[in-house]
């Protein structure tokens, strides 16, 4: 029975309260169309909760719906506002469900991931027929996608403004992340850039702090990128954080990181969506590359059952704009799936991704000719992993060395100039033909022959890597073939 | 220690001897990205704009010939910056996918580092290339 033919039936309008999937959001015949924006969600209802019931609630609750009936809907074009669960999916093994939902384009104000968010993410994860909810995708319809700014400058314009190709760009985080003072801090910043790095970076929690004013962070860093652009003839930036705690607090520092003639600047995840779609109109108007730091994120993207997927948060933020973001190193420190990075570097770089369970990309995905975020790695890297950072992580990408810059064993400019040999040579090889994923290791200890900097950071850094468990894994895995 | 200008893909490795370079030329025709040769004597990072040694070698498919080219730049400009491009003209890339210096003055001295002190601490910072003070031409002659 189509919805149509059910709101014809009389109960549905009686006062009460009846199930959602008989309120017309289970809707199994449902082809959605090219302009509808759709959701997968992982379920888990609660016990004795249908999963079709449970996927019309969430279609319910995250559009039109209310627990109850109202007779103001009849005022309405009902059956093009309603969101419609078309399709669940057991996922077997587990007491869990797939289930896909479209909603209207017109659900959604133009150009706002804000607005998004409110709805799917607003009202249903609380929701108590559900034990547990993620949002695993999220499919954006071209004529979508198009009401959005999209990144500052993406990858193309920001190669172009730094006078960087044909590698990934390096940079570090100046640690401690917290107590240096300014001037301590920027002598970071400079040794680091005159060693062969492109970027150093603020940490998220650094603002403005008793130990260090913003202000005073802001001039001795520029000082130090300074220096360093005329040690090397080489453009050279550092992230300025202007996260503050309001949007008045960081436009004022916005401005003045521009004034003092910085590419970049950056803002933390945790200042909300608006926030950050603030700062990339700000970023573009304005000439400056925006970085963002995924702060927070791992509350709510590293479990598996409940939360919203990271490749969801790399679709929101290419439309909101940012230029830079953190998605993963695969072989670091944090949490990160091959397979699973894979596919947010697709989601965040490519123009047109292709539905790929292995990598957990449920939908194609057409960006149009919005540009490309660059996807920054970092957290436990070092120079030693050079070919598999190649590797995974391809060209289009910002590699961050903090400890595997400053811990160097001679110095702050050593580590920075062994990164950047390392990574000079596994380009050179890679585009000579070399197989670097096997040749690697032999790959750099030849380079380190003529560069005492990346053989000490060979030697002090050999056998470190991070091998743990994933959490958040894809669940279609290849079936091998024999 | 001497200045040493560290723009392009490979600056921190020893120079690219003519068969490594002919090697990276060949990772380029391989992808379809056409080459060009260009060189300055101007190295400020913003000088956006080298010298074009001839256009664009859209449809030269010959490595050698490639090489061939970088030395006639080289034997005219040895005294020069010169840069070897390989450019990717697909949708949505459209741009440099390497670049790198296959030529070097002998003795580049760097740059100054001007700082005009303003109001409030501030620095308005300009990097100058000494070489730039004499005239084009005759820069980095000894």
């Amino acid at each position: 029975m189509s919805a149509t033919e059910e709101n014809k039936t009389k109960g549905r309008w009686a006062s009460g309260v009846i199930p959602y999937r008989e309120m017309g959001y289970w809707r199994p015949d449902y082809e959605p169309l090219e302009t509808d924006i759709i959701c997968l969600f992982r379920i888990i209802p609660q016990e004795g909760v249908e999963p079709e019931e449970a996927a019309a609630a969430v279609a319910g609750e995250s559009s039109t719906a209310t627990w109850t009936v109202v007779w103001t809907d009849r005022l309405t074009s009902y059956d093009d506002y309603r969101a419609k669960a078309y399709r669940v999916d057991p996922i077997p093994g587990t007491n869990q469900y797939f289930a896909y939902i479209a909603y209207s384009i017109d659900l959604f104000e133009e150009g706002s991931v804000t607005n998004v968010a409110a709805s799917v993410i607003g009202n249903v994860f609380g929701f108590k027929a559900l034990k547990a909810l993620r949002l695993e995708d999220m499919r954006f319809p071209l004529h979508y996608v198009k009401t959005f700014q999209g990144p500052a400058h993406g990858i193309v314009v920001e190669r172009e403004y730094l006078d960087k190709y044909g590698r990934p760009l390096l940079g570090a985080t100046t640690k401690p992340k917290l107590g240096l003072s300014a001037r301590n801090y920027g002598r970071v910043a400079y040794e680091a850039l005159r060693g062969g790095l492109d970027f150093t970076k603020d940490d998220e929690n650094i603002g403005s702090q008793p130990f260090m004013r913003w202000r005073d962070r802001f001039l001795y860093v520029m000082e130090g990128v300074n220096r360093a652009m005329a040690e090397t003839g080489e453009v050279k930036g550092h992230y300025l954080n202007v996260t503050a705690a309001t949007m008045e607090d960081m436009y004022e520092r916005a401005e003045f990181a521009r004034d003092l003639g910085s590419v970049i600047i950056m803002v933390d995840l945790v200042v909300g969506y608006t926030g950050i779609q603030s700062m990339a109109k700000w970023a573009r108007k304005n000439g400056m590359i925006l970085h963002l730091h995924r702060a927070g994120h791992s509350t709510y993207t590293r479990q598996k059952t409940h939360g919203v997927s990271f490749r969801v948060i790399s679709k929101w933020m290419r439309l909101i704009g940012v230029d830079h973001i953190h998605a993963g190193t695969v072989v670091g420190k944090l949490e990160g799936d091959p397979n699973m990075i894979h596919g947010f570097y697709k989601t965040l770089r490519d123009s047109k991704v292709e539905a790929n369970l292995q990598e957990g990309l449920f939908f194609d995905q057409d960006w149009g000719s919005m540009p490309g975020v660059m996807p920054v790695a970092s957290g436990g890297i070092h120079a030693g992993q050079m070919h598999l950072l190649l590797h995974h992580l391809g060209e289009d990408v910002v590699l961050q060395f903090g400890g595997g810059t400053i811990g160097h064993p001679m110095g702050i400019s050593a580590g920075a100039t062994a990164n950047r040999v390392a990574l000079e040579a596994m380009i050179k090889a890679r585009n000579e033909g070399k197989d670097i994923l096997n040749e690697g290791p032999e790959i750099l200890q030849k380079a380190a022959r003529l560069s005492p900097s990346l053989q000490a950071a060979l030697d002090v850094w050999k056998d470190v890597s991070f091998n743990y468990e994933s959490t958040d894994t894809p669940d279609v895995i290849p079936t091998p073939s024999v | 220690m001497a200045f040493h200008l560290t723009q392009g893909t490979f600056s921190y490795l020893p120079p690219l001897t003519d068969d490594e370079i002919k090697m990276q030329i060949d990772y380029a025709l391989n992808h379809n990205w056409p080459l060009s040769v260009e060189f300055t004597d101007d190295p400020h990072p913003r000088n956006t704009y080298w010298e074009m040694w001839g256009l664009p070698m859209f449809d030269q498919k010959d490595p050698a010939a490639i090489l061939y080219e970088i030395n006639e730049c080289r034997k005219a400009y040895p005294n020069h910056y010169i840069r070897l491009n390989a450019y990717d003209p697909s949708r949505g890339r459209q741009t440099l996918a390497l670049s790198f210096i296959v030529n070097r003055p002998a003795n580049d001295p760097g740059f100054h580092l001007h700082r005009q002190e303003v109001a409030d601490r501030q620095i308005h910072y300009t990097l100058h290339s000494y070489a730039t003070d004499k005239p084009k031409g005759e820069r980095f002659s000894d």
